[in-house]
């Protein structure tokens, strides 16, 4: 590994290198992943030239799972153990999940998070889709002949706390830096108004296998500020198959199923559901293992017809999302269409109507979604692409709160606020003597808890004895970029304080990922810590090299004695960098780390003084 | 680490959301201005400018990104705003102790909630419109006045009742926007 060079101070240290990142759109039906290469985004194909993965992943007994079409190909016989749509049961339990009871598989209800058993044992969601991740990683490595340095995963916009960690953790598992989560009608409206130089009100309508979401966004010399998002995650192209499914069902009045017919129905469905968006009718065909044969056409009318309430369905957010942001359908210059969903005619139709324009389709609608993310990791990465510098905004979309008495939801950040975001609220004790307080954390906007998501629970404890109504407890929300909740406590007023802080992790843990981490790499010491020393030096690195283009920077900011404290922190990582023990270097990050707090902290002070005096001297 | 906390706390803290965006503290507000400050500062502060960063950096980027995007929340906001200028003049608005209001506006207010819950049992979007025009009407003939109060008059503790009657119609517009559902 070649070692950092730390140029003279006041002389300028060679250009960087591209850092190799890669956006990925870890879809419902199809994955893909896409990077930024000589200014251009494009979509990174398999060694057959095809660039969609299916998001189906087949355990097998006494071998690697199969991902993606080998694994599409044999749904049908062996439908237990092929995992298709898992996107459906990211960070949800049994209860949460529509038509559970006709998927094919062999549910087990974990706290948390549903799972399935397999002949390989039971997988989680999150296991399931680091197997796409990984593929996806491997590609881009393959492709771009290294390690890939981060890379940005999308998720829907409507996707709650609990679907979102669950979507880093696979992240994680894959191996993968997440630098990022990123909304999917974000980046879909990051291809699009960086490819035609737009400004002005967009919608954003994204119907995808399984998810549905609508975004407004502001676009403004290079700024994308969402200004409200809504949608259903349990909505999309799927539900489609599923009509058709039942209507087969209905029309040659079969019997119940086996998951194996089951399966071959539904991907019938989907052909029939795919042919009608270019054709009047579709003949759908199949012989049964009861050998019962199912011979019908179905037409475009009654597709319709079957189909109009989801259709429907989806109007309900948009109009929401406009009264959110509080617009009507004219201020609305244009509508971006996202999802293989949004090919059907019906959806074209009922859009273009509701918002009385032609929705916009010159972008792919397949890959818009990866090529945004591509860009934002190129951008997060720290290659600034030339001429082009952009800044987005995003939002939370769904309020964020905490159970009070008689099972009602105190809302303490509310949906579409700007994140990162932080809130604070105090509240007391019941009764008097309270040594403790439990606080359950929810998330949706019902008044009732029941009807909101409940993402953790913890407790405070050590309060001092005091009068009821006497203690201050103060309970922080902290929503980071990624849209990721943090929560904690503390009671202020005896002077001795107490906090908690809860990341939601979902039945999740630390300890769980690390076990799979472990499961993954055949429980190999020498992998594991090979694995552990790799990150820990590009961890090592790139704070290094941040903190010498921060030093280049701002170095007037700094007192000699911090100077030293830093120059010396930055020798000790350096020196051990080279070196094989991965906990030491992982020392070493932490303490310069610790040895910039107080400069990090005056840069950004600096930064803001800047963009003040920047925009006096300019308005002048 | 005690000493970045304090550093941190008092950029964090002590200025006022005007003094952040390098804007004079006034009920009245230039949008515009407001708009390109935030801007401006969240294109150098923001987390995705520090994504490559250090521990050290992302977590400073996120405190301050933080911090602008609430004050600019505030600032936005017509009743958070009004309270934070009251604030900064040493007034307390005091929602949640002082709820004394004129009988006259009592009596409007319940005339709007009774609208509401017609508009509500009728399930009728077109009553919500005009409801939501006729607040929208009310809430800026209120703001007019805070800006008499605040900006020309100074009278601070005058205004204290127009912020609370302005929180009144928020909280209505609120009802009104959830009854959509």
């Amino acid at each position: 590994m070649a070692l950092l060079q730390i140029s003279e101070p006041g002389m300028s240290p060679a250009p960087h290198e591209q850092r190799r990142a890669v956006g990925i759109d870890l879809g419902t039906t199809n994955s893909l992943v896409a990077t930024v290469r000589s200014g251009m985004a494009s979509v990174l194909p398999d060694a057959l030239g095809r660039p969609l993965l299916p998001s189906i992943v087949r355990y097998l007994k006494d071998a690697g799972p199969e991902v993606g079409y080998s694994a599409q190909a044999r749904q049908a016989e062996d439908p237990k153990n092929t995992i298709v749509s898992v996107k459906r049961f990211m960070g949800r339990g049994l209860k949460d999940v529509a038509h559970i009871e006709n998927a094919p598989y062999d549910f087990v209800d974990a706290p948390g998070m549903v799972q399935i058993r397999t002949v390989c044992g039971v997988k989680s969601p999150v296991e399931v889709s680091a197997e796409i991740l990984r593929v996806l990683r491997k590609r881009a490595e393959e492709s771009l002949g290294g390690e890939i340095a981060g890379a940005v995963i999308t998720v829907p916009a409507y996707f709650d706390d609990a679907q979102r960690q669950a979507t880093k953790d696979a992240g994680r598992l894959a191996g993968l830096n997440v630098l990022r989560l990123l909304n999917e009608p974000t980046a879909a409206a990051i291809a699009y108004g960086l490819d035609n130089a737009a400004e002005g009100t967009y919608a954003v309508y994204d119907l995808g296998g399984g998810t549905f979401d609508l975004s407004i966004l502001k676009l403004t010399r290079g700024v994308f500020e969402v200004v409200a998002t809504s949608g259903d995650s349990m909505l999309g192209g799927d539900d489609f198959d599923q009509r058709v499914f039942c209507w087969i069902v209905e029309q040659a009045k079969l019997a119940p199923l086996s998951a194996r017919d089951t399966r071959l129905l539904l991907v019938k469905a989907r052909e029939a559901k795919e042919y009608l968006t270019f054709h009047g009718e579709a003949r759908i065909t199949a012989r049964l293992s009861t050998s019962e044969f199912v011979d019908l056409v179905i037409d475009t009318e009654t597709f319709c017809n079957i189909t109009h309430t989801l259709v429907q369905k989806t109007l309900g957010p948009v109009r929401k999302a406009l009264r959110d942001a509080r617009l009507a359908v004219d201020d609305i210059k244009g509508v971006v269409m996202v999802g293989g969903a949004t090919r059907m005619p019906q959806v074209q139709r009922a859009v273009g109507e509701l918002f009385r324009r032609d929705p916009l389709n010159n972008l792919d609608p397949d890959k818009v979604v990866a090529l945004g993310a591509a860009m934002q990791a190129n951008v997060l990465a720290g290659n600034k692409p030339e001429g082009q510098d952009w800044l987005l905004l995003d939002v939370i979309p769904l309020s964020l709160g905490l159970e009070t008495m008689g099972g009602l939801v105190e809302k303490i950040v509310p949906r579409n606020t700007t994140i990162p975001a932080a809130k604070a609220q105090e509240f007391t004790t019941f009764k008097d003597g309270q040594a403790g307080m439990s606080f359950h954390v929810v998330q949706g906007e019902r008044e009732l808890v029941a009807d909101c998501r409940s993402l953790a629970r913890f407790e405070l404890k050590g309060i001092p004895p005091m009068a009821a109504g006497a203690a201050r407890v103060r309970v922080t929300f902290q929503v980071d970029a990624d849209g990721l909740l943090s929560v904690s406590a503390k009671e202020g007023t005896s002077g001795r304080e107490a906090s908690v802080t809860v990341k939601p992790s979902y039945g999740l843990g630390d300890a769980d990922i690390e076990r799979m981490l472990r499961d993954a790499f055949d429980h190999s010491r020498d992998d594991m810590h090979a694995r552990a020393l790799a990150e820990q030096r590009v961890e090592g690195e790139r704070l290094l090299e941040a903190t010498v283009s921060a030093l280049e920077a701002d170095a007037s900011l700094l007192p000699a004695e911090e100077r030293a404290a830093i120059d010396q922190a930055m020798a000790r990582l350096q020196s051990l960098i080279g070196k094989t023990d991965h906990r030491a270097i992982k020392q070493a990050i932490e303490a310069l780390n610790h040895a910039t707090e107080a400069f990090a902290a005056r840069r950004m002070d600096e930064g803001i003084r800047r963009a003040l005096a920047g925009r006096r001297i300019g308005s002048l | 680490m005690s000493k970045t906390n304090a550093a941190a706390a008092r950029a964090l803290t002590s200025s006022s959301h005007f003094e952040l965006f390098g804007l004079a503290p006034a009920f009245s507000l230039d949008r515009d201005s407001l708009e390109r400050a935030y801007r401006d500062i969240q294109s150098r502060v923001h987390p995705d400018r520090f994504a490559a960063s250090g521990d050290a950096e992302r977590r400073a980027s996120l405190q301050w990104t933080t911090r602008v995007n609430e004050a600019y929340r505030a600032l936005r906001n017509p009743v958070q705003r009004a309270k934070h200028l009251l604030e900064l003049h040493g007034v307390d608005v005091a929602f949640e102790t002082n709820t004394q209001m004129p009988t006259d506006f009592l009596l409007q207010q319940l005339d709007l909630r009774e609208e509401l819950d017609r508009a509500k049992a009728k399930k009728d979007a077109r009553l919500l419109d005009a409801l939501r025009e006729r607040l929208r009407a009310d809430k800026e003939s209120i703001e007019g006045k805070l800006e008499a109060l605040i900006d020309r008059g100074h009278d601070y503790a005058g205004a204290v009742d127009e912020v609370r009657k302005l929180m009144f119609l928020e909280k209505v517009e609120s009802e009104i926007d959830q009854a959509y559902e």
